[in-house]
This record gives C-alpha cells, sequence and structure tokens, in this order.
C-alpha cells in the first residue's frame, strides 16, 4: 500500500524505502496486526502515532527484530538487501550503560562487533549534540537531556540506513524536547526514519509523512504529509489544519473526542 | 566521609568494651568464665607469638576460601546463566547443598581431605560459593532489557547466533551483574571465617579454631577470648577491605549491603 505520488512528494532524499506486510501478530491473547501493510518512505522521517497499547511499539519491534516475525511476515527494502544489520534503534530511555563513558557508549556498537572504534567520527558526533568535552564523563554525571543527546550520537554512530525510534523525546522537558528535535531532524537527514509518537505536534513538527494507527487489529490511515522542510516550527500556521485532522483522527476512532 | 564516620567506629568499640567491663564489675562473673576487657588485652599481649602463628593459618584458609568459593561461584553462576539446561539440572544441586548443613559436612571432609588447611579451606568455599552463585545469578538474570535489545540491534547480521549470544552475556550482561556480584562477595566476606573455623574445630593441628579448642580444654578463656577478638578484628577488617576495593572498581553502582549507600546519603 504505496500511497505517495511522486508529484507532490515532499520527500527529501531517496533512502531505502521499507515495504512490510504483517500477517498476524497478537500479544497477550489480543489480536494486534492482521494483514497489515505499511510503506516507510526512503530518506525520509515517518511517524507513527496512535493512542498507547494499540500496537506502534510492537510494530517497532518487529522491524528492528526484536519481536520474532510469523512466517509470511514480509520486510522488503527497496535496494533488495536484507533489513537485518541495516537498522538503528532508539528508545525513549537512553539506555546508556553506566559502566561505560560517553565515548564509549557511543561506541558501543563497534565495540560489541569488534570494529575498529572510529574515536574521531565519535568525537565529531559528540560534538555535534553538544557535548563536546563530555566525552570521559560516566552518563551519572549528564543530565536527562544530555544523556539523550548522547543516545542520540550513540544511534548515528551506527550509521544504518534505516533508524527506528520509539518515543525518543517523550521522557524529557518541553525545553530539551524541543532542542533535540530540531537536532535529530538536522541529522538524521537522508535517512530512512521511523518514529513512533504519542504526541500530535512532534509528528507535525518531524514528520513528513505521518500515519494515526487505530483500532483491534490495528489499521493504518492514509497518511498525511505536511508541507515544508522538517523541524517545522510549532508556531507554523499552515499547519493548524493538519494538527485539526490528526486529532480528530485519534478522537474519533478511540471514542474519545476533543 | 566526613569525621563522623571515622569516629563511629571507635565509640562503638569503645561502648562495647565498657558493656562488657560494666557486665564483669556488676555480676562479679568469675575470670575463668567471662575474663574482664584488661585480663584479655594483657593475655593478647603475653602470647602475641603465638597467637600471631595460629592466626597466619586461619587467615590464609579465609582467604583461600573466598578466592576459591568465589571462582566457583561466578562459574557456577556463569554455567547456569549460559545453558537453559544446565539451570533445570544445576539449581537443585546447588540448592541441596545448602540444606546440607556445612557442620555435618565437616567431619566427613576431614576424614577425606585431612586435618590440615586444604579441609578447611574446602569448608570455607562450600560456605562461600552459594551467597556468591545466588546473587551473580539473579544480576545476570535482570539485565535491564533495554541494553539487551539495543546490542541485539548492534550485532544482528554480525556473526553467528552463537557469536551473538556470548558478546551479549560477557559485553552486558556480565558487566551489569557485576554490583550484584559484589554485594554476593561482600556476604561471602561475613561468612567466610565460620567455614575455616568450624574446620578447625572439628580436626585440625593449627589455627585460631584450634588454639580457642585447647584454650577452652585447659580453662585458659582469656587466651579464648584473645583469639576470638582476633578473628573479629580480622574479620571486620577483610570486610571493610573488600568494600573499599569493590566500591573502587565498580564506581557506577553501590548496593544497599555497601555502607557507602549510607554515607553517600549523609553528604
Amino acid at each position: 500500500m504505496n500511497e505517495h505520488d511522486p508529484a507532490t512528494t515532499n520527500l527529501p532524499g531517496d533512502g531505502i524505502t521499507v515495504d512490510l506486510h504483517v500477517v498476524r501478530h497478537s500479544l497477550g491473547g489480543r489480536v494486534l496486526f492482521e494483514a497489515l501493510d505499511m510503506s516507510v518512505a526512503g530518506g525520509a522521517v515517518t511517524c507513527l502515532l496512535g493512542p498507547s497499547g494499540v500496537g506502534k511499539s510492537t510494530l517497532l519491534r518487529l522491524l528492528a527484530g526484536l519481536a520474532p516475525p510469523e512466517p509470511g511476515d514480509r520486510f522488503v527494502c527497496s535496494d533488495g538487501g536484507p533489513l537485518t544489520g541495516r537498522v538503528a534503534y532508539m528508545d525513549q530511555r537512553d539506555l546508556l550503560l553506566p559502566w561505560l563513558d560517553v565515548l564509549g557508549n557511543v561506541t558501543l556498537g563497534r565495540r560489541l562487533r569488534g570494529e575498529p572504534r572510529a574515536i574521531d567520527r565519535a568525537r565529531r558526533l559528540i560534538g555535534q549534540v553538544g557535548l563536546a568535552g563530555r566525552e570521559h564523563d560516566p552518563p551519572s554525571a549528564l543530565s536527562g537531556g544530555m544523556r539523550q543527546r548522547a543516545a542520540l550520537a550513540r544511534t548515528l554512530m551506527e550509521d544504518r540506513p534505516i533508524v527506528l525510534m520509539d518515543e525518543p523525546f517523550s521522557m524529557l522537558d518541553a525545553l530539551n524536547r524541543y532542542r533535540l528535535q530540531a537536532m535529530a531532524a538536522e541529522l538524521l537527514g537522508g535517512r530512512t526514519v521511523l518514529l513512533v509518537t504519542h504526541d500530535p505536534s512532534e509528528a507535525l513538527r518531524l514528520g513528513h509523512r505521518i500515519h494515526v494507527m487505530t483500532g483491534e487489529p490495528a489499521r493504518l490511515d492514509q497518511a498525511l504529509s505536511p508541507p515544508g522542510p522538517t523541524p517545522r516550527e510549532p508556531t507554523d500556521q499552515s499547519l493548524v489544519p493538519f494538527q485539526r485532522e490528526l486529532m480528530a483522527r485519534l478522537g474519533m476512532r478511540t471514542g474519545g473526542g476533543s | 566521609m566526613n569525621w563522623q564516620s571515622y569516629l563511629r567506629w571507635p565509640i562503638v568499640l569503645a561502648g562495647l568494651l565498657a558493656v562488657w567491663q560494666l557486665i564483669v564489675t556488676a555480676t562479679g562473673v568469675p575470670h575463668y568464665i567471662l575474663p574482664a576487657p584488661h585480663r584479655v588485652a594483657a593475655t593478647l599481649v603475653e602470647r602475641w607469638p603465638l597467637i600471631v602463628d595460629h592466626a597466619g593459618v586461619t587467615i590464609a584458609e579465609i582467604v583461600l576460601g573466598l578466592v576459591f568459593g568465589t571462582l566457583l561461584g561466578v562459574v557456577g553462576a556463569l554455567t547456569v546463566a549460559a545453558f537453559r539446561p544446565a539451570r533445570r539440572w544445576l539449581l537443585p544441586i546447588l540448592v541441596a547443598s545448602q540444606a546440607v548443613p556445612v557442620f555435618a559436612l565437616a567431619p566427613i571432609l576431614v576424614l577425606w581431605i585431612g586435618y590440615g588447611m586444604a579441609s578447611k579451606v574446602v569448608m570455607a568455599m562450600l560456605i562461600i560459593f552459594f551467597p556468591v552463585t545466588a546473587a551473580f545469578l539473579d544480576g545476570l538474570r535482570r539485565t535491564e532489557s533495554g541494553w539487551i535489545d539495543l546490542a541485539q540491534t548492534m550485532t544482528a547480521g554480525h556473526g553467528s547466533a552463537w557469536r551473538q549470544t556470548a558478546i551479549l552475556l560477557f559485553r552486558i550482561r556480565v558487566p551489569a551483574a557485576l554490583p550484584a556480584l559484589a554485594s554476593g562477595i561482600r556476604v561471602a566476606a561475613a561468612v567466610a571465617p565460620i567455614g575455616a573455623v568450624v574446620g578447625e574445630w572439628v580436626g585440625s593441628s593449627a589455627g585460631l579454631g584450634f588454639l580457642m579448642l585447647q584454650a577452652n580444654g585447659r580453662m585458659q578463656i582469656d587466651l579464648m577470648f584473645a583469639a576470638l577478638l582476633v578473628l573479629a578484628v580480622f574479620g571486620v577488617l577483610l570486610w571493610f577491605t573488600l568494600d573499599a576495593l569493590l566500591r573502587r572498581l565498580l564506581p557506577w553502582q553501590t548496593d544497599s549491603f555497601s555502607l557507602d549507600a549510607e554515607t553517600d546519603n549523609a553528604q
């Protein structure tokens, strides 16, 4: 179900598009997905909104290879390559290892794989997320915002074409969230990003494509494609109709209404 | 650490000595039942060379027991954590080994391994390895699941599944479980002297336990108390040294069994 029209596309780059088809997935006796199709647009940020418990994180975990796929599930990359090993994952928790310093955490993937640590690149990324000079600090010496920025640097250090983010900024205060969103939009440019969020304004700030997932088993609506480059400013008046539309999609289908 | 924490121990010690003296004075208990602190101190000075000789043996037994018991505990926990079938087969054996009182095993160990140090080291090991295994295994099984997820996405598609499991175990789960292992070692350090001394009581020709038994037989109760005092002081020193060492090695986490948890709050 590839709904974008090439004529009106607002996508910035041409990364790897991932088409996925989930036959059936249940969790604790509930059927989360049944014959679910989704296309994650290449080189763009796709946001996935929806009420909690609908299966957003489960879908992300399936893509990340953290939940076992069922027979028949398909994850097809547009370049014909595999999905496994080409995915970076960022959680809402920073997941910094307390026994490693910032530099050790940022280079964790390379250390685990036994690759050269690429210290220069790591230092550059640490500088880009505003942590220059903190390379040898333990995570416990950092504030929540700094820790999540270190986690962003670690995600970027992986240099994977596909990045999966599970509510990556939800634990931060408003100001830190705003800063990190701008940082992420800039530094993730050109990669295929699937970002799960519960915050419509975050989706409007970062998303080139915005899906709302509702129901049981979960269904995806037609994606919204807000215009303009990201990160969009929250004060942008042209986003108001999109905001209204997202609220309506989230509200109407959950029976809440706001 | 502030001045209060440095002063706390001398104050506690002085208080204990005062209570001891008070009991002796108040009850008029004969010195061959409960000797006064000054008598014990005099014996300690007088018989110091003898006590040091025997203390050396006991300390060696405790330290060796601690080292080998910890190693055994670490290997046991890693085996159970790494291989699922091992959990089913080894855990009942581990638990059963603790159901048998070590006091009951002591005569058998002395019979098998002899009167020398080896049987005491094995006794100490038997007491030590279980708290170490239990604590470390608990730590290994309680790794923050997010860390595992992260490491899995980082290593997916690189090397075999077996290699990935090994990386997860040794690079994530083991370091994450080190604070738990440290608390197991702290418990082990506190109970290690029991194994050595019980072993000496059952059958030996040297050690503080042997000395206490001999002194008791000859009604030299002050010598018995002097030996007991040396054992207690060594036990406390051992615990504090290990605690300081473990805190230095694992600065990222203190656990509730460490004294540091308390002093941190006081700062």
